[in-house]
């Protein structure tokens, strides 16, 4: 990031250290603010996620921690996790066990680094940016399916293969819906597709292409179940089978499999809204004013809209069966979102 | 269906700690991958031995039993109760009495029925509809408790009258409460019982047949959502059901074959509202009079046996005593609806997939009081 390395630059004894060095120690001081930021993102979030489904249901929420309306209450429950017992089952492969919280963690947080939330606020610009987004997302299936065997628990077994059936099928559909954002630009780095859609809100891939439309309904329902959110919620809210994967974790474990399911909302949410929303640039168009609100706020205000749609959906819809589910997939969006972008090619060869 | 039981046969138990509110049932699961080979239901965890219990206690003490038996609807299992024995003493009531038992009892079966619809919500998914159909419920319980002061468990229908008159003004509030309550079953009707998902995860699951359901001996909404058209409240009137006019809920197969969950679920649905008119009818034939001048000062029945059947919110519920002429039961018997029903199950949910399981328990409706007693 420019600013992060112009305040470097502003140590004594800065430029004698090798080129290497100021790029790694840039690189890191730029993850650091940007992984504070995402976990301040989460805790919102998590309070957030309770506010609304407490009024979708007729009822308050989080009303007293902290003061107003219990803008606390996630922080008290983080350092409840915090104090609990650390359980560890005394049959579960221990290494395993322990190593995948970590990894559906990495999963979520790690995609970030290419996400840019403004001008020049992004850790780094990945020529090859959205293959990576996708590459990395894919990471947490194999923490699920490791906490799954690992918990020695037939029903998390169960429940961990469900969770990875059902994300690797999804990854698909959702694949296939970015690339038709991917051929009107011409390139895989974040930073250039949220440039190509400068100027106001007819520049959004959102409303320039009706196939492109389609195309964001599609990523939104695929990547719903990447989130492993209601309707597609099998693996976490089994009350059919009692557990899920994550059912013999307790304590800070646990709190690593909820904050990287919120770090995950947030992530596609980003995703989304760069591909589709026009990331952190301006929405009137620019005839009429310039950019007022500074991008990242833009960026974070867009992306709540996508996240408060999703938690509005979970509040209201059912769950869909397995096999539904997965008909769901490979029978409706992934045919559909082919002839999507077979549709944004020839739009874009012939127009 | 006769299965090929080809493949691992791997058996699961879904214990009887459910995340599901249904009680404390056992359902042995014999699954081949995803489908069930046999579902066999195994109860008996809530035994409470209420048929032995209640040959120690005299006949009003018996009352509070009854209510805990099943206990989202104790108001039907008291009156079921108390007019048997009302019979057996031939014991006539007058109308203010009878008026107030009807609005009590349908109250009780809005009550029942709203639980059956947001649990089974719940066990589809759907985490709101549970809350909102709780918060009207709450009006309800306010209503008994102000009533007779208890929530959930009332002791309210006496042998030959009742505990308590209604407070003046009560039928106001009971009156004012249906008319705010009438429009939430068409809210609850958008948000679940016609919602795509909804539809698809129950309208071709759990399909009861007519000659299947009757076969079993089973009654109420789950008998009425294969179609057959029989309530005890129109075909054995009692309370005087007859001067009330109300129609009986089918099943029609909208979505799917008849006698799938979601007919069963619709009939409940469907219930509530007629119970709406009935509460209606009922506070209009209201008359001024005393609860309390029917009851006998002691209870002590002729020698001799009677069965009485009424409608209560999951089936016909039955009550046999054999009276010895003293002053406490010789023999009660209660013939349980959902007990009929649980023997059912295995056959419908032969075939069917876990979640299908879950999904046709959940359209049954069972208490598990009322089966183990």
């Amino acid at each position: 990031m420019e600013s992060i390395a112009q305040l470097l630059r502003l140590m004594p004894k800065y430029d004698t250290l090798p080129g290497l060095t100021q790029a790694i120690i840039s690189v890191l001081l730029s993850c650091i603010v940007i992984f504070a930021l995402l976990a301040l993102a989460v805790l919102f979030l998590v309070w957030m996620e309770r506010k609304v489904s407490a009024h979708i249901q007729d009822r308050l929420g989080p009303m007293y921690v902290g003061g107003w309306h219990g803008w606390a209450q996630t922080l008290a429950d983080a350092l409840k996790l915090l104090l609990k017992e650390d359980i560890v089952p005394a049959a579960t492969d221990k290494l395993l066990f322990k190593m995948a919280p970590f990894i559906v963690f990495l999963g979520a947080f790690a995609a970030f680094v290419v996400v840019p939330f403004g001008a020049s606020s992004f850790v780094t610009d990945l020529n090859i940016g959205v293959l990576y987004i996708v590459a990395v997302g894919s990471l947490s299936v194999i923490g699920i399916i490791m906490a799954g065997w690992a918990s020695n628990n037939k029903y998390s077994l169960y429940g961990g293969m469900r969770a990875a059936a059902q994300i690797i099928s999804y990854e698909i559909p959702s694949a296939i819906a970015i690339m038709t954002v991917i051929i009107p630009v011409g390139s895989l780095s974040m930073v250039d597709i949220v440039n190509a859609q400068k100027g106001g809100f007819q520049h959004w891939f959102l409303f320039r292409n009706p196939f492109i439309f389609l195309a964001f309904i599609v990523y939104f329902v695929a990547s719903l179940a990447e989130v492993n959110r209601t309707p597609f919620d099998i693996p976490e809210a089994e009350s059919e089978l009692v557990a899920g994967y994550h059912t013999e974790y307790s304590g800070m474990r646990f709190a690593f499999f909820f904050l990287a399911e919120y770090a995950n909302m947030f992530l596609v949410a980003s995703v989304a809204t760069t591909l589709f929303l026009g990331g952190w640039t301006q929405v009137l168009p620019s005839s009429i004013a310039h950019q007022f609100i500074p991008g990242p706020i833009l960026f974070f205000l867009k992306a709540l809209l996508l996240i408060f749609i999703q938690m509005w959906l979970r509040w209201s819809l059912p769950r869909l069966r397995v096999d539904q589910l997965m008909y769901l997939s490979w029978k409706v969006l992934l045919p559909i979102s082919l002839v999507l972008v077979l549709g944004v090619g020839l739009l874009t060869v012939y127009w | 269906m006769e299965a090929d039981y080809s493949g691992d046969i791997m058996t699961i138990n879904m214990g009887p700690q459910h995340p599901s509110t249904h009680g404390v049932l056992r359902l042995e699961l014999k699954t081949d991958g995803e489908i069930v080979a046999e579902a066999i239901p195994h109860i008996g965890y809530l035994h409470r031995c209420f048929e032995k219990h209640v040959e120690n206690v005299d006949y009003p003490g018996v009352i509070p039993y009854t209510d805990r038996m099943d206990y989202c609807a104790a108001m039907n299992m008291e009156l079921g109760y108390v007019l048997t024995v009302e019979k057996l003493m031939g014991i006539r009531v007058n109308n203010r009495v009878r008026c107030i038992r009807i609005i009590m009892a349908e109250l009780d079966r809005i009550a029942s029925h709203l639980i059956a619809a947001g649990t089974y919500g719940n066990d589809i998914g759907s985490f709101t509809p549970f809350l909102w159909c709780f918060r009207d419920r709450e009006t309800i319980l306010d209503l008994f408790e102000e009533t007779c002061g208890a929530r959930l468990l009332y002791n309210y229908n006496w042998i030959g009258g009742l505990m308590f008159d209604f407070k003046p003004g009560f039928e106001k509030k009971v009156v004012e409460f249906i008319d705010y309550f009438e429009p939430q079953v068409d809210n609850l009707n958008r948000i679940l019982s016609d919602n795509f998902i909804f539809v698809k995860r129950t309208a071709t699951v759990g399909i009861m047949s007519p000659q299947l359901a009757i076969n079993y001996g089973v009654t109420g909404p789950n008998l009425r959502g294969s179609g057959v058209k029989f309530d005890v409240r129109k075909d054995e009137p009692y309370l005087g059901y007859q001067d009330i006019d109300f129609e009986v809920a089918v099943g029609k197969g909208e979505h799917g074959p008849i006698g799938s969950c979601w007919d069963r679920y619709m009939v409940r649905i469907r219930e509530v509202k007629e119970s709406c008119k009935i509460i209606r009818q009922a506070v209009a034939q209201l008359t001024p009079g005393d609860v309390q001048e029917s009851i006998p000062k002691r209870v002590k029945p002729p020698a001799g046996e009677v069965y009485m059947r009424t409608e209560c919110p999951r089936g016909e519920l039955g009550y046999y005593i054999v009276s010895d002429g003293g002053l406490k039961p010789y023999r009660l018997k209660v013939k349980s609806p959902c007990f009929t029903v649980m023997s059912v199950f295995q056959e419908v949910s032969r075939g069917s997939m876990i979640a299908d399981v879950v999904a046709i328990l959940g359209s049954f409706d069972i208490v598990l009081g009322e089966i183990d007693r």
